[in-house]
């Protein structure tokens, strides 16, 4: 009769997206398998950990070496052993380890890179959030505000603020931060324009619910791996923004470093200690190239319809990624 | 096993009113210079209690904006809606919280309308969180929702998987078992069988007539499939460009249709039975016209092989089958005449002239 | 009000008409996470030039992937893993790229479910319309524009003058579904495969575009291969009907034959489970259960789980198509008993 159970198996549903192994939860493989089957995923984030490791207890480990002067050994070339392992990427003019100043410059930028990127991903996406699933003026005030910040040159904003409140690490973060949030917004605010037209947050309109509930049931958890992968891509670019405005003087001062810092105090010695700025130029190249790779691969882990491309055997890998809808 | 048939002609006994009730959009400028697209344009219909009223009708006229302004996703322009004496849309905070549990919706696309990072326990449950006084411990809910689960043919551990998991016609289930986690009175089908394959579609239809049967809910079943719905519903309203053209008992609308464009749907459905098929069918000229500019008079003139210039002037008056004409076929149970009405100005006469060979049947 | 006659169905299948397209044995294989899985197994069919063969079965039975392997048109992962496929004649598997370039269009075209996707929303009908006229006729856009606007016209839609400049977005979906067939028969081809065409139309427009098909399957003499899940558009529609159930082929044969005495379970199933005439508040005849996942299906006959039939036999050996009837194949081992009953109640062995 019509009321007794129904077989487990699901219909299946040929690719794309093909059959989902639905009844038999080993066969799925969890995030962290995905992570692993993909080489270039799994290397940004051994890399990004190493870099979060080094931030962490590098200046414990290394914070007297970076400020120990020695003349001796000023100006020494990297890779020479006969220098000894502090002086394995060389020396600046003043003796101090080149390796060191890394190491301990690595928390100083992520100290500002991080926070910057987290204040600016949460306020943009709650308010790209709210504007459009409200849509109407909500939506085109919050756009117009988007324009505005958008519209300004932001590392021209950054030097006239930084240069009139002055370059603290708190500044810096705050600024950094404000420029951002328009990416968030506009992004989270398109996703969420969409999603409220979608049936089952029709479903959930037909029960009652109130609208900030939706938002937060409904809505959040379906943008916030969009909204995830492109902070990842946005370290990125707060990290080189960051970069830029130290170059220019007006970013982390002396005594702090970062590698910003770094890269601006070593051009002077281009020709002739070119150690100086390229091994902090690398790790912010580096670093920025592993969050990217990561944020490849979270774009499409995060996306349960993609998912399975991913877990598929073989090394072919798909470039495509058409988005099909699921047909009956 | 059947439902007793409840011809719902009587007003007082209905379960849910429309009244009158119309719906306009503002929308970009037509080639007339037209920018109002009147969706629902005086739509009246009654719902009894336990009964299943059908909605039939093609792209355009208007059936989605009526179930959707029945759940108060839309706000209609005017008109009332009345369910059980009481008008939703006058209502605020608790009351129409309250008002919410009577009225729930299941619909068409199985895919789209569960959320697909949520599990099947989760969608079930989530007008509990809206509604915290129902279930009000864990238990209480838990218990419930393996009620729910069982009832549309689930099984309790399904309620940890994730809709993919599910088949369409399973994943139709679940968004069943949601429309009744509310305990309704009435549930608005908006196409429910249409996305699911065939066999799977005689599942739920029988789970549907179940479920009527052990709960006594009414339900508003809106499909194009007439075949579906002549299985399934006790009455039948026909709708083209926004307004009701044809209502009244199943059999009566399906085997002598009153009004031309009910005849032309019933024409033109495929019949898998080559004896219940008409030997000519029924083409209309033309193309459905945009609900921007709907024609004057009576909406369906344009296509109609019957319209005459009085058409185009006036707008068809309501006509009964005892005006028509017809004699009325007094149901096997009931001896009273079943409210089978349409707007023409020229309704069939008989099954004849509606393309229907005598004897045939239209399903 | 316009009467048409209702289609003659041609019941002597195959008799002095052309065969257009031969499929035998054909495989297709799918790449998943867990291996790679049989989508298409062993499936066989014909079309004859005026004839419509319609692929009938439901979500996941292979009759898309069939259809596509045909047309050339699978996924990246998915491929024809064996079989032949015959297109007037000429082996399509393993063809070249180039060679399948030439033969898209001029010998085989093919019609989608969805017009609204199936159609660049940037470029006006016309020019998509004229696109094949200039790749594979070397016309320039002025007269690549002109037969567009003829073919717009034979198709049925109203001032093509007018209308071979507008966008696919500012037609009505029978409109541009009637675009597609014009995009479709553009080259007179031999073959059309229409893919749920009138799926997500209304039913007087349905009626409208299957009555468009059939004309033009008789001006061009073409075959006409109609992949659908609907059986009553089947009925009144197809010649011959292919019924395909988890990949294999169930059951094959004419129409009006298959549907008054079907050899097969699962198409007896379906027809039972239309509802016909039933009682208001009967209870639907249904099949138990659902179609078995790819990577799930059973050794021995693909339908065992579901058969009211099924035996000890069906489990060991996979039934192959056998002649039921002339003309009418079945694969199943109780197929003579499934012919000769009326419910399948009555055929409990």
């Amino acid at each position: 009769m019509s009321t007794e159970p129904l077989h487990d198996a699901g219909a299946p549903h040929l690719p794309p997206p093909p059959a989902k192994p639905g009844t038999n939860r080993s066969n799925s493989p969890s995030m962290f398998g995905l992570l692993l089957r993909d080489k270039f995923a799994t290397t940004g984030a051994v890399i990004l950990l190493l870099v979060l490791a080094t931030a962490a207890f590098g200046p414990a480990l290394m914070g007297d070496l970076a400020t120990k002067q020695n003349l001796m050994f000023a100006n020494k070339a990297p890779f020479n052993p006969d220098n000894g392992w502090e002086y394995l990427l060389g020396s600046d003019s003043l003796g101090r380890s080149e390796l060191a100043r890394l190491v301990v410059a690595t928390r100083t930028t992520l100290l500002v890179a991080v926070p910057a990127v987290a204040a600016s991903l949460v306020v943009g996406s709650l308010w790209g959030v709210w504007a459009g699933y409200h849509r109407g003026i909500r939506e085109t005030a919050s756009m117009r505000i988007a324009d505005i910040i958008m519209s300004f040159p932001s590392l021209l904003l950054a030097v006239v603020v930084l240069y009139v409140f002055s370059p603290s690490i708190a500044n810096i973060v705050l600024i950094l931060a404000i420029t951002r949030i328009p990416i968030y917004l506009r992004t989270a605010r398109a996703e969420s324009a969409e999603l409220q037209s979608r049936t089952f947050v029709d479903a959930a309109r037909t029960f009652g619910t109130r609208p900030n509930a939706i938002i937060g049931r409904h809505v959040i958890p379906i943008v916030t791996p969009t909204l995830l992968t492109l902070a990842t891509l946005e370290f990125c670019y707060v990290m080189l923004a960051e970069s830029s405005l130290s170059f220019l003087g007006i970013g982390i001062q002396p005594p702090d470093i970062s590698w910003g810092l770094l890269v601006a105090q070593g051009r002077q010695y281009l020709q002739t200690a070119w150690w100086l700025s390229i091994f902090p130029g690398v790790a912010i190249v580096v670093t920025a190239i592993a969050a990217n790779m990561l944020a490849a691969w979270l774009r499409i882990a995060t996306d349960p319809a993609q998912r399975w491309r991913l877990a598929l055997p073989g090394r072919k890998k798909l470039i495509t990624t058409i988005r099909t809808k699921e047909s009956k | 096993m059947n439902t007793p048939l409840n011809h719902g002609a009587d007003p007082e006994d209905a379960a849910l009113r429309v009244t009158d009730v119309t719906k306009t959009f503002q929308v970009a400028r037509s080639a007339s210079g037209n920018n109002r697209l009147t969706a629902l344009d005086g739509v009246s219909l009654s719902i009894g209690r336990g009964e299943t009223l059908g909605l039939v009708g093609e792209s355009g006229c208007g059936k989605s904006t009526l179930a959707r302004t029945l759940m108060l996703l839309e706000k209609p322009d005017s008109g009332t809606v009345d369910f059980e004496g009481r008008d939703p849309f006058a209502l605020r905070g608790k009351d129409l919280l309250s008002w919410r549990r009577r009225v729930q919706m299941v619909f068409q696309d199985p895919f789209a309308s569960l959320n697909a990072r949520m599990t099947a326990g989760q969608i079930i449950s989530e007008p509990w969180a809206t509604h915290r006084g129902l279930y009000k411990t864990p238990r209480e809910r838990e218990a419930r929702l393996n009620e729910l689960l069982q009832l549309v043919g689930l099984r309790p551990s399904d309620a940890r998987k994730s809709p993919q998991e599910f088949s369409g016609g399973q994943r139709q289930r679940i968004g069943i078992a949601r429309a009744l986690a509310l305990n309704p009175d009435l549930i608005i089908l908006d196409e429910p069988v249409s996305a699911l394959d065939l066999s799977v579609q005689a599942q739920v239809l029988n789970l549907l007539n179940d479920l009527q049967q052990k709960l006594g809910v009414s339900y508003l079943f809106i499909s194009h499939d007439l075949s579906v719905v002549r299985h399934v519903t006790d009455r039948v309203a026909v709708m083209y460009l926004g307004r009701v053209i044809e209502t009244g008992a199943t059999e009566d609308v399906f085997e002598r249709p009153l009004h031309p464009y009910t005849a032309s749907l019933m024409s033109a459905s495929p019949r898998l039975d080559p004896a219940t098929r008409p030997a000519e069918r029924i083409v209309l000229r033309g193309e459905l016209p945009s609900p921007l500019d709907p024609p004057s008079g009576c909406r369906f003139r344009t296509r109609c092989w019957k319209a005459q210039d009085i058409c185009a002037e006036q707008a068809p008056p309501r006509v009964t089958a005892a005006e028509a004409g017809r004699v009325a076929l007094p149901l096997p149970s009931i001896g009273a005449p079943s409210g089978h009405a349409a707007e023409c100005h020229f309704p069939l006469a008989d099954r004849a002239e509606a393309g229907l060979a005598a004897g045939a049947t239209t399903a | 009000m316009t009467m048409t006659a209702l289609p003659h169905t041609d019941h002597t299948t195959g008799d002095g008409r052309q065969t257009v397209l031969e499929v035998d044995g054909l495989n297709v294989d799918i790449r998943t996470p867990q291996g790679t899985v049989r989508a298409v197994s062993g499936a066989g069919f014909a079309a004859y030039a005026g004839q419509t063969m319609a692929l009938l079965g439901e979500s996941g039975c292979g009759k898309s992937m069939t259809a596509k392997a045909v047309a050339g048109l699978l996924d990246p992962i998915a491929h024809v893993a064996g079989g032949t496929i015959r297109l007037n004649g000429r082996e399509l598997a393993g063809m070249a790229e180039r060679d399948r370039l030439k033969i898209a269009g001029t010998e085989l075209g093919i019609v989608f479910q969805d017009a609204l996707t199936a159609l660049n929303p940037v470029y006006p009908v016309g020019v998509q319309i004229g696109e094949s006229f200039r790749i594979h006729r070397g016309m320039n856009r002025r007269q690549a524009r002109s037969e567009a606007i003829a073919l717009m016209g034979r198709v049925g839609i109203p001032e093509p003058e007018s209308r071979v400049d507008a966008y696919p977005h500012q037609f009505s979906g029978g409109m541009r579904q009637r675009i597609l067939i014009a995009m479709a028969v553009a080259l007179g081809p031999r073959l059309l495969i229409a893919d749920e065409p009138t799926t997500a139309l209304d039913v007087t427009v349905q009626a409208q575009i299957m009555e468009l098909l059939r004309r033009l399957r008789t001006e061009e003499e073409m075959a006409v291969v109609l992949i659908t899940h609907d059986l009553a558009v089947v009925a009144e529609e197809a010649d011959a009907v292919t019924v395909m159930y988890a990949g294999t082929v169930a059951e094959t044969g004419p129409v009006d034959q298959v549907f008054a005495r079907p050899a097969h379970p699962y198409t007896r199933g379906l027809l039972d489970s239309v509802p016909v005439n039933a009682e208001r508040g009967a209870q639907l005849s249904s099949i138990a259960g659902s179609p078995p996942e790819l990577k799930d299906i059973p050794t021995g006959c693909v339908y065992q789980d579901r058969c009211p039939l099924a035996s000890a036999i069906c489990r060991a050996e996979r039934p192959a198509l056998r002649e039921v009837a002339p003309g009418q194949q079945a694969a199943c081992h109780f197929a003579a008993q499934v012919q000769d009953s009326t419910t399948l109640q009555e055929t409990r062995p």
